[in-house]
């Protein structure tokens, strides 16, 4: 018998899509036969009032859970977000029902092994609730006492060799695509990178020193299926330099119909035969292409690198052989100023594995000095390029303008020179001028 | 319930303290057949939806079911995911970026009995606890926040309003007939933790009042210079009030005309709460995206100023969701993004095709760029 009586909640239970309040009620009952014989050590009934006050919230349309507090493992300014109910009398199983965040894997693959060894943990100590993922990425663990913080710490970091991640001012925990593991397409490997930086950046991650967070992803192609180029303070976008390869035998399979397009991604829609020079040739961006005599023809210099030929066509185009990434900064969601997509920053850079990445490594902490020593207090990387200019970026991260810089050069010709580029500089004798030009 | 000791002292919060050790890396949770064949896959194909398969140069192949779920799940759950990748897959599974599961096998053999147990699984309440789905020109799943469910912020649910969209996009969910991808993202307030603004279609919940003022409390719970710092319009300016038993107080006094309703300050300042039943709700998004194919990444644009929070299943902006997908089903090209083809028809045609209405609220006023948001042509269309 349910704690709570949740008639708008259940209606939220049919309908084919995985319903979470099932999932939830499921969880609330296994907890209350509890046939395992577990010695919960936050209130059993949790599940049964996070169902309540989630009801309470749907009744009143407003939330019932009060703002932070602060709470966390010693010596880590991150990882653990302090959440308070604002109805306590009513649901104490959820008094205090803080968040932690943990460390997921490069491209979010399990063993089950380790999954079950995590709920082992978090069934015992916190409320059996998680996010599979937040939206940084991390695993999210939601509903715990003060008490079990540390002792959920210590035993991930004992039993499972597996640490927090970041959350306030903080470097946030990296994400990534699932790159080179199972996707033709990445042109470098983003797990690698990614893991490299989370490891040389631990301190950044866990304890505060920035202005305000800031957020790496790393996707493997310009398709960003991470979405890198609209969330992250630093962005890695796989690219290539060189030619496309191009296997012209597959491509007539793709024209003779004998190949899905698109890796059979339109299998169900009405689109007829396809044709080359419809779906690729004419709609390039560059306008780079030609299909003559049974040959596609790319003019790889004015190629793009958009993707969309090669996801047409995955069994005859493959990305080109000389690899690397571009950068891209300052992306973030509206608060406060509104959106901001990355700017390019570095058009090309290898990742190179052999070396620890030191380049980017060096653009990364440039990056950061000019942050921290010129940001204001809770700005973003991207506002403090707008408020101080993009010219002042490029200076302190030493990188020479570039056209790829711009969409197009600016539309006012109010440029502010520098004194050391004018010839002669600013401090002239007005009695000299004087001399050829009366008063 | 007896306290269990993990081994921590308290006293001693440094003895055997381990710490800065990261994630687990990443090589350790591989499937053998991606271990051996990473950097080496050549191409993949979608064999039916939510089944692809990556062809390594090796010849080997990984084949892959993907299955939506709900990002909020319980440790039971996971354990049955667990149960099924033990009995199917080596004890190897993954999640996407967008909350999906997905199960890997080496050999198409071993599809049809692990997509049968997936697709036979269901939930008490009767919907499908793993969906197979979300593959190529279809939806797929929702990335979302916490909403109510554990969020002081927000000014809607986000698992609700989620289940409510995905249950009236179910059949897009397993189909492939849309022109592209469509990706549709909620955040439950302005702060975005789901960055949705670069989706095809973007649930956003947001406040329309300015923020109450605890004033007996305020000058206690927060420091008043941030909080005024925290106002991206300086809305915000220290006053002094009196309290109703005479004694005066140091509080902080908002211009209602210049708030914008993003919260700001109640992140600095939790006696400055903003929710309101009739002030909070859904504003929808539409037309942007992440991906460089074709044309560049772009922002969604507000097509729907606000829908109230009509709990639990949001009809209304269910409704504009589907009006918005079925127009874009029928008018866009192959490949052709949701906007794109709302900039090839013209925004006045959307509105028009996806029965939605059109007010001044639609206009950008906020600072600079929104001049460049404006009509500055006489092209245009009737």
């Amino acid at each position: 018998m349910a704690k709570h009586e949740t008639p708008l909640l259940d209606q939220l239970e049919s309908g084919p899509w995985p319903s979470f309040v099932s999932d939830l009620k499921a969880e609330a009952e296994a907890r209350a036969k509890n046939e395992k014989g577990i010695d919960y050590q936050i209130p059993a009934d949790c599940v049964e009032d996070l169902l309540g006050v989630l009801e309470l919230s749907y009744k009143h349309g407003r939330t019932h859970w009060k703002h932070g507090g602060i709470v966390g493992v010693f010596g880590y300014g991150g990882g653990v977000i302090g959440r308070y109910c604002d109805s306590p009398d009513k649901f104490p199983g959820v008094e205090a029902f803080h968040t932690v965040r943990v460390a997921q894997p490069g491209g979010k693959y399990y063993k089950t092994e380790y999954l079950k060894q995590l709920m082992d943990i978090w069934e015992l100590r916190g409320s059996g609730i998680t996010n599979m993922h937040g939206s940084t990425g991390d695993i999210i663990f939601i509903g715990t006492t003060t008490k079990q913080l540390e002792e959920i710490f210590y035993e991930m970091t004992h039993n499972m060799n597996q640490d927090l991640g970041g959350s306030g001012s903080n470097l946030r925990t990296p994400a990534d695509c699932l790159g080179e593991s199972r996707c033709e397409y990445a042109c470098y490997d983003t797990q690698d990178l990614c893991y490299n930086l989370t490891m040389e950046y631990q301190d950044e991650l866990h304890r505060p020193a920035f202005p305000y967070k800031f957020k790496f992803k790393f996707d493997g192609c310009p398709n960003c299926c991470v979405a890198s180029i609209a969330r992250s303070d630093m962005s890695f976008i796989g690219t290539w330099k060189d030619k496309i390869q191009v296997d012209q035998a597959e491509v007539k399979l793709y024209v003779d119909g004998q190949t899905p397009p698109n890796g059979g991604a339109h299998k169900d829609g009405n689109w007829g035969p396809f044709d080359i020079e419809k779906e690729v040739v004419n709609i390039c961006p560059s306008g780079c292409m030609g299909y003559k005599g049974g040959k596609l023809l790319i003019d790889d210099k004015e190629c793009v690198r958009c993707m969309h030929c090669i996801n047409v066509m995955p069994k005859a185009l493959h990305i080109g052989k000389k690899r690397g990434l571009s950068i891209l900064v300052g992306a973030k969601a509206p608060i406060l100023d509104g959106a901001q997509m990355g700017s390019l920053l570095v058009p090309f850079i290898e990742a190179n594995k052999d070396n620890d990445y030191e380049e980017i490594k060096d653009v990364i902490e440039k990056v950061w000095d000019y942050w921290m020593e010129e940001g204001n207090n809770r700005e973003r990387l991207g506002e403090l390029i707008k408020r101080k200019g993009f010219q002042r970026l490029l200076e302190k991260c030493e990188i020479e303008a570039d056209p790829r810089h711009v969409q197009f050069p600016r539309e006012n010709p109010y440029i502010f020179w520098k004194e050391d580029e004018v010839a002669g500089g600013w401090n002239r004798d007005i009695n000299e001028y004087r001399k050829h030009h009366k008063r | 319930m007896a306290f269990i000791s993990s081994g921590y002292n308290p006293d001693k919060p440094m003895e055997d303290r381990i710490t800065d050790i990261g994630p687990r890396k990443y090589d350790e949770f591989f499937p053998p057949v991606i271990a051996n064949n990473k950097g080496k896959w050549k191409y993949h194909e979608i064999l039916r939806p939510g089944v692809l398969v990556h062809v390594a140069e090796s010849g080997d192949k990984v084949f892959t079911v993907r299955v939506g779920g709900a990002r909020l799940m319980s440790a039971s759950l996971i354990r049955e995911i667990c149960e099924i990748a033990d009995k199917h897959c080596d004890g190897y599974l993954r999640f996407t970026t967008r909350n999906n599961i997905e199960f890997m096998v080496d050999n198409e053999s071993k599809l049809p009995a692990l997509e049968k147990d997936l697709s036979s699984r269901k939930f008490a309440g009767g919907s499908y606890k793993f969906p197979i789905g979300g593959t190529g020109a279809g939806i797929t799943n929702i990335v979302h926040t916490q909403g109510w469910i554990h969020c002081h912020t927000p000014a809607t649910d986000a698992s609700g309003t989620v289940k409510a969209t995905m249950d009236v996009l179910f059949d897009d969910f397993q189909k492939m007939r849309l022109p592209a991808q469509l990706r549709v993202s909620m955040a439950c307030c302005l702060n975005m933790c789901g960055a949705v603004h670069c989706s095809d279609i973007a649930i956003l919940g947001y406040h329309r009042k300015p923020p109450l003022l605890d004033h007996e409390y305020l000058d206690k719970m927060c420091e008043v210079p941030l909080a005024i710092a925290a106002c991206p319009t300086a809305a915000i300016k220290p006053t002094k009030v009196e309290l109703p038993n005479g004694t005066k107080v140091n509080s902080v006094a908002v211009n209602n005309e210049r708030c914008m309703y993003c919260g700001n300050c109640y992140t600095m300042c939790p006696s400055m709460p903003l929710s309101d039943t009739e002030g909070d709700g859904i504003v929808l998004m539409a037309g942007g995206k992440v991906s460089n194919r074709i044309s560049a990444p772009k922002f969604s644009k507000v097509v729907v100023a606000f829908f109230p929070n009509e709990m639990p299943r949001w009809p209304q902006m269910t409704g504009a969701i589907q009006r918005m997908v079925e127009a874009y089903a029928k008018g866009a090209n192959k490949y052709e993004r949701l906007g794109d083809w709302a900039e090839r028809i013209g925004w006045e045609r959307f509105f028009e095709v996806c029965e939605l209405g059109f007010s001044h609220h639609l206009i950008d006023d906020f600072r600079d760029p929104a001049y460049y948001t404006w009509r500055q042509t006489t092209q245009f269309k009737f």
